[in-house]
């Protein structure tokens, strides 16, 4: 069977429910098309996944493809190209579930201009499934601003009182990065073009396979880098974050936490480390810093902000900073950790700020000190966050745990990090989390019912119960079985990772060569060059290790 | 009958228990007043995992049973297996968890009785066993920590249990971040592990593990010993523990006695292999037990909340066993594990039993018009003379308080005698640490009796102290209550005859040894090269230990004997002074942490980088988006409802997009 169409039916499947619903006349038919389009994609998102095998190696093409070109004249290789592989099939599948959740969570949430928020919703999704499944830079790059555009009115419109400030920041922000990197994306394009005699192309599987010397490497990284960096937020890029969050709606939260984000982590995955290996195994520790500073700092935010909304909204910054972590490891460990937990922190956050949005709706308002003692008025609301919380804490058993665990345990025999000391420091947000997260608990869900108001509180609603359960459901499947879903993903991180190493291998020996010939190396990568070609996931010996001589039979524990 | 049948039955028996209770009656209200049901099922699914777990044992071969499931996570060299292990040590854990959590059941059942969250403690009571099961049988280190955080949260969700008051969520919340604390130790011990061997299972760690490079396994001990202090209440970490006693009574003996604060003490003795090989860190094991042990002695000293007495009793118990482990007398830290569930699992009962009595006096002289501000049912200033009027809870409790105290014969007595015998032998054979933790045992042993007479005398023997005591009178706790309080009282005279001292056998072994002990076949490793005490500075030893426990008991006995008890009380007070104020606030250690370390923090976060975060990060942002006032101007029309074109505008560039894609197909 075909399944080519199959993964454009669900980038554009949005797109079509978006138009259909332009032309609806009732809040009720808006809403009611939104969640069937939502739905139907979702449905055609697991025929992808019944489609991708794993087994089936997406080293010359991704599964699925979705090829159609022929628009530019001969020589510039710009196409639509899509495809499924192990990096972005659980993301598509997390975006596509995460479609008729936030439809739902905005039901009565929304309560003016219905056509504008449920067509931009729309939007947004084919703009982010887009993203994840685009194999030509080009391509991505349309996607990845379409994604923009959504979001920034769905902020600036439906948001909170500070909506246009939030909104114009966040686009400010994503904007700079990404017209860098348009910069770089032409910049590639043509290089790689050239080298392979075709004259421009944006092609993945192209891209990958063209070394980049190493001086031309550093600042494509960057440029690259930089873009997705801001999306995902690395410190100190991260004070967007928070103000788009405490200002957007509840759906726009969920989409943002949830799938936005993770374009960040995605770019880097996808493009940065395969493009640029050399680059990027040089910036690890700078990057891999920045991580491990973002995972303490937003995490000592968290736990003083007393707007419950902006607390978990730093605590994406803290979960974020793992997988940025996990990503700049460079080993098998870390990578599919930084993979399944981009998954996993989108259940967890996405269903902690559904949670939070129902209290607002309820009592319109975020701040902690109005809450307190809900458990008693609302026990089932109260569960469900208890288990999030405990979710997003990493409390083994339940999602969150996985993904760290592998990212730390990944990075910290990490040979191209080699730094105990800084992924100890990182092991530490896991102590942070649960102050913060049992703070937020102990605030508003314990103790006395403080407000008369919230005694009368509704506990959730069917309507809610439905749209909350598949992800608690996928919090305790993800936590003690997530073996399926990494196996889904192994074979693209393997050949990732082998990409990685192959073309670090090649670039260092072009240096070599090219240093031979010329005095003067190009900026600041002599270090690169000063040992012959070596694999680079090989464990080698660790400072430790080495301080010491091995002796197994050590001294006898009697004196 | 299969044992890998067994052994899924015996995990999965409490969690279908945990499932019943606790998710049942979200959706089925009526389901939640069935306490007969509920309670029933509940005990079912521990009493039957301790009658499969006997059977093993009984039929135990010798070869270890693993059983595994599936795989949890595998990427890499990473490769984790639900996998379980039946050996001799998870085997006598397995009873101890299931026996006396089957006990302790039912006891709640009478306990809880009448509590609107009765499915809900049952359901976690049910969870706590379930991950308490992962903890001791799992075959590798992630699905231990997977018990091991579970059991954590099961203790988090009941200290807090009765969540309506703020204090219990805030003990809550302590233990569960304190414990975190540790959590994060054992995490990095893992991470280190993992570097060196590339695997975490313990077949491979006993085997592979003990030859690491002694610094780095240093560290890799270190760091599990430091896990090992949060989860078991030690130095620095105890502090979570005598706060956790904000749970209702069958959790603090079930949880915070019995089983799970003894998990760190099992994590040592499952490792003992490569604890063995970096001696300098067993001296600091050794020394932090002894230190934890006598400190906790002398707080309780001060303690007159019934609860709190048990709660500093039980770190300090649980720094015998460290000293035990520091000593490298891994089984015989376990032979104090097991004694020390009995008789402090009883003691806990007995004051759950005395601290019920006691709220139906409170209910009674309050119902009397009498003004019960301040009065507290723990307290036992305002108790004596409860032994005329439950017979039962004051046998049980005065025998398991002799038991605790090392009085001979009765349980507590053998294994705390093996532990200074164990100590006093090291340092025979040459390393003094070994004298030094004698010594702070000798000295601890003699305060435990002390303080637990003290206990047992204020609050059983004497005139009765609170208001219009010749009408309101307590009354006997329910057959349900005292049942599991003689079963616990009878196993804390016999329980010690599993380690009944080599020397009054007149062999080189004894039963627990033998079971354990690694030259007899079992996992647990002990130190090599002993010099050999010879045999009548050994009945010496029996001897001075037992005396220290008489006189100790004696002390207690006569100092708190009925008509002086309150008076002697402020005396010692008065007499210890400063001393004595410097042990009531708890060596300021609580305070440290709180005005220091937390508050450290929380002024950083607030008054350092929350105002960079606005300010300095921020304000270059604010900067560029004032420059661009343009943008913002012409944002501002949003605002005019010309949303609708927006989006139009943007639909229609993507369909041309679409478009330009039908034309190329």
């Amino acid at each position: 069977m075909d399944f080519a169409a199959l993964t454009s039916l669900v980038i554009f499947l949005p797109l079509l429910g978006a138009l259909a619903l332009l032309a609806l006349p009732s809040a009720e038919s808006i809403k009611w098309t939104a969640l069937g389009t939502t739905v139907l994609t979702f449905v055609a998102s697991i025929g992808l996944f019944m489609g991708y095998d794993p087994s089936v190696s997406t080293a010359d093409m991704p599964q699925m493809a979705h090829v159609v070109g022929g628009w530019f004249p001969e020589g510039v290789d710009v196409k639509y190209f899509v495809g499924i592989d192990g990096l972005n099939i659980l993301l598509v599948l997390l975006t596509t579930l995460l479609g008729p959740i936030v439809v739902l969570s905005s039901w009565y949430y929304i309560e003016h201009s219905h056509k504008g928020y449920y067509a931009l919703l729309l939007l947004l999704q084919t703009g982010v499934t887009g993203v994840f499944m685009a194999f030509d830079l080009v391509l991505f790059y349309v996607f990845f601003e379409l994604t923009l555009i959504p979001m920034y009115f769905i902020i600036g419109i439906w948001g909170g009182e500070d909506r246009i400030y939030a909104a114009i920041k966040f686009v400010l922000y994503t904007l700079v990065g990404s017209l860098l990197m348009l910069a770089g994306v032409l910049f590639l394009g043509y290089a790689a073009g050239s080298a392979q005699g075709i004259g421009f192309t944006t092609d993945w599987y192209n891209l990958i396979d063209y070394t980049i010397p190493l001086g031309t490497q550093t600042w494509l990284f960057f440029v690259f880098a930089l873009a997705f960096a801001i999306k995902v937020p690395l410190f100190p890029l991260h004070t967007w974050l928070p103000d788009a969050h405490v200002q957007a709606p509840t759906g726009g939260s969920v989409i943002l936490a949830g799938v936005l984000l993770k374009m960040g982590t995605y770019g880097l995955l996808r493009f940065c480390l395969p493009f640029f290996p050399n680059a990027a195994q040089s910036a690890a520790v700078l990057i891999a810093v920045l991580a491990v500073i973002g995972i303490i700092y937003g995490a000592l935010l968290a736990r003083v902000q007393p707007d419950a909304k902006k607390l978990v909204a730093y605590s994406s910054v803290s979960h974020l900073g793992f997988v940025v972590l996990g990503i700049f490891a460079f080993t098998t460990e870390a990578m599919q950790g930084a993979v399944i937990q981009m998954i996993n922190h989108g259940i967890s956050t996405g269903a902690l700020f559904l949670l939070v949005g129902m209290l607002y709706e309820r009592r319109h308002t975020r701040l902690m000190e109005d809450y307190g003692g809900l458990a008693s008025s609302v026990p089932v609301l109260t569960t469900f966050m208890i288990l999030s919380v405990l979710a997003s804490a990493g409390l083994p058993g339940l999602n969150g745990f996985v993904g760290e665990f592998m990212i730390l345990l990944g990075s910290f025999k990490s040979t191209v990090l080699d730094s105990p000391m800084l992924i100890a420091l990182a092991t530490s947000g896991v102590i942070l989390a649960a102050v913060y997260l049992l703070h937020m608990v102990y605030n508003t869900f314990f103790g006395e019912l403080t407000h008369t108001e919230n005694a009368e509180m509704t506990d959730m609603t069917m309507r809610e119960f439905v749209l909350m359960a598949p992800l608690a459901i996928l919090m305790l499947v993800m936590g003690f079985y997530p073996q399926p879903f990494l196996n889904q993903t192994q074979p693209t991180t393997d050949f990732l990772l082998e990409t990685i190493e192959a073309k670090h291998i090649a670039a260092i020996e072009a240096e070599q060569e090219a240093t031979a010939s010329a005095t003067h190396s190009p900026a600041g990568h002599v270090e690169d060059v000063e040992s012959a070609p070596a694999p680079l996931f090989e464990s080698m010996p660790t400072a430790l290790r080495t301080a010491a001589p091995s002796s197994p039979a050590s001294s006898s524990p009697t004196r | 009958m299969d044992s890998e049948l067994l052994v899924r039955l015996i995990l999965l028996l409490p969690l279908a228990g945990a499932l019943f209770s606790g998710v049942l009656p979200l959706f089925l209200p009526q389901l939640r007043t069935s306490e007969g049901l509920i309670g029933t099922v509940s005990t079912a699914a521990v009493a039957l995992p301790f009658a499969f777990a006997v059977y093993l044992f009984a039929t135990f071969s010798g070869d270890p049973i693993i059983t595994s499931y599936f795989t949890w996570m595998a990427a890499g060299d990473l490769s984790i297996d639900f996998a379980y292990r039946i050996d001799e040590l998870s085997l006598i854990m397995l009873l101890v968890v299931t026996g006396v959590g089957s006990v302790i059941h039912l006891y709640s059942t009478g306990y809880m009785h009448g509590d609107s969250g009765f499915w809900r403690f049952f359901a976690y009571l049910n969870l706590f066993i379930f991950a308490m099961l992962n903890l001791i049988l799992a075959n590798n280190l992630p699905v231990l920590f997977l018990g091991w955080e579970g059991v954590g949260l099961c203790s988090y969700l009941l200290i807090g249990f009765w969540y309506t008051d703020l204090s219990n969520s805030a003990a809550a919340n302590k233990a569960f971040i304190v414990n975190r604390v540790g959590d994060f130790a054992f995490l990095l011990a893992m991470f280190f592990l993992f570097r060196e061997v590339g695997a975490l299972d313990f077949g491979t760690l006993l085997a592979e593990g003990p030859g690491i490079d002694t610094t780095v396994l240093g560290f890799i001990v270190l760091l599990i010993f430091i896990g090992a202090t949060g989860k078991s209440a030690q130095l620095p970490l105890f502090v979570w523990l005598p706060d956790a006693m904000a749970g209702p009574t069958p959790v603090s003996a079930l949880i915070h006695a019995a089983t799970m604060v003894t998990s760190g003490l099992y994590l040592l003795a499952r490792l003992s292999p490569m604890v063995l090989e970096v001696p300098h860190i067993m001296v600091i094991i050794g020394i932090v037990g002894a230190i934890t042990a006598l400190m906790a002695a002398t707080i309780a000293i001060t303690q007159n909340d019934i609860k709190k007495v048990l709660a500093y009793s039980t770190v300090s118990q649980l720094g015998f066993m460290f000293m035990a482990a520091g000593v490298g007398a891994f089984f015989v830290a376990i032979f104090h594990v097991v004694t020390h569930a009995f008789f402090k699992g009883c003691l806990f009962l007995c004051s759950g039993s005395v601290i019920h009595s006691m709220e139906h006096v409170e209910h009674d002289l309050e119902a009397k018009g009498h003004n019960m501000a301040g009065f507290d049912p723990q307290d036992m200033r305002t108790m004596g003379g409860l032994k005329d009027y439950m017979p039962s809870t004051r046998w049980t409790y005065l025998i398991s308080t002799l038991a605790i105290a090392g009085i001979p014969l009765l349980a507590g007595f053998f294994s705390k005698d093996e532990i200074l015998f164990k100590s006093f032998e090291l340092g025979y054979s040459g390393a003094f640490y070994g004298y030094v933790v004698w010594g702070i045992a000798v000295v601890t042993a003699l305060l435990t009796a002390f303080y637990m007479l003290r206990s047992y005398m204020l609050t059983f023997e004497g005139e009765p102290r609170w208001p219009d005591a010749d009408t309101v009178h307590p009354h006997e706790s329910p057959a349900s209550m005292t049942i599991p309080l003689w079963i616990l009282a009878g196993l804390s005279i016999v329980g010690g005859y599993i380690g009944l001292p080599a020397v009054i056998q007149g062999g080189d072994l004894n039963w627990i040894h033998h079971f354990l002990g690694e030259p007899y076949g079992g996992p647990v490793h002990e130190m090599k090269d002993l010099a050999k005490v010879p045999l009548a500075l050994k009945w010496g030893l029996v001897g001075f230990g037992s005396l220290i426990a008489i006189v100790g008991a004696y002390i207690g006995y006569r100092a708190y004997r009925p008509g002086q008890a309150m008076a002697y009380d402020t005396a010692l007070q008065n007499r210890l002074g400063g001393l004595y104020t410097f042990w009531d606030a708890k060596y300021h250690i609580d305070d440290f942490y709180n005005e220091v370390i937390v508050d450290g923090l929380l002024d950083t976060s607030k008054k350092v980088l929350q105002p960079m975060d606005a300010t300095l990060i921020d304000g270059v942002v604010n900067g560029v988006a004032a420059l661009s006032q343009s943008v913002s101007n012409g944002v501002s029309r949003i605002q005019t409802g010309l949303i609708q074109n927006y989006a139009l505008m943007l639909v229609l560039g993507v369909v041309l997009v679409l478009g330009l894609i039908m034309v190329g197909a």
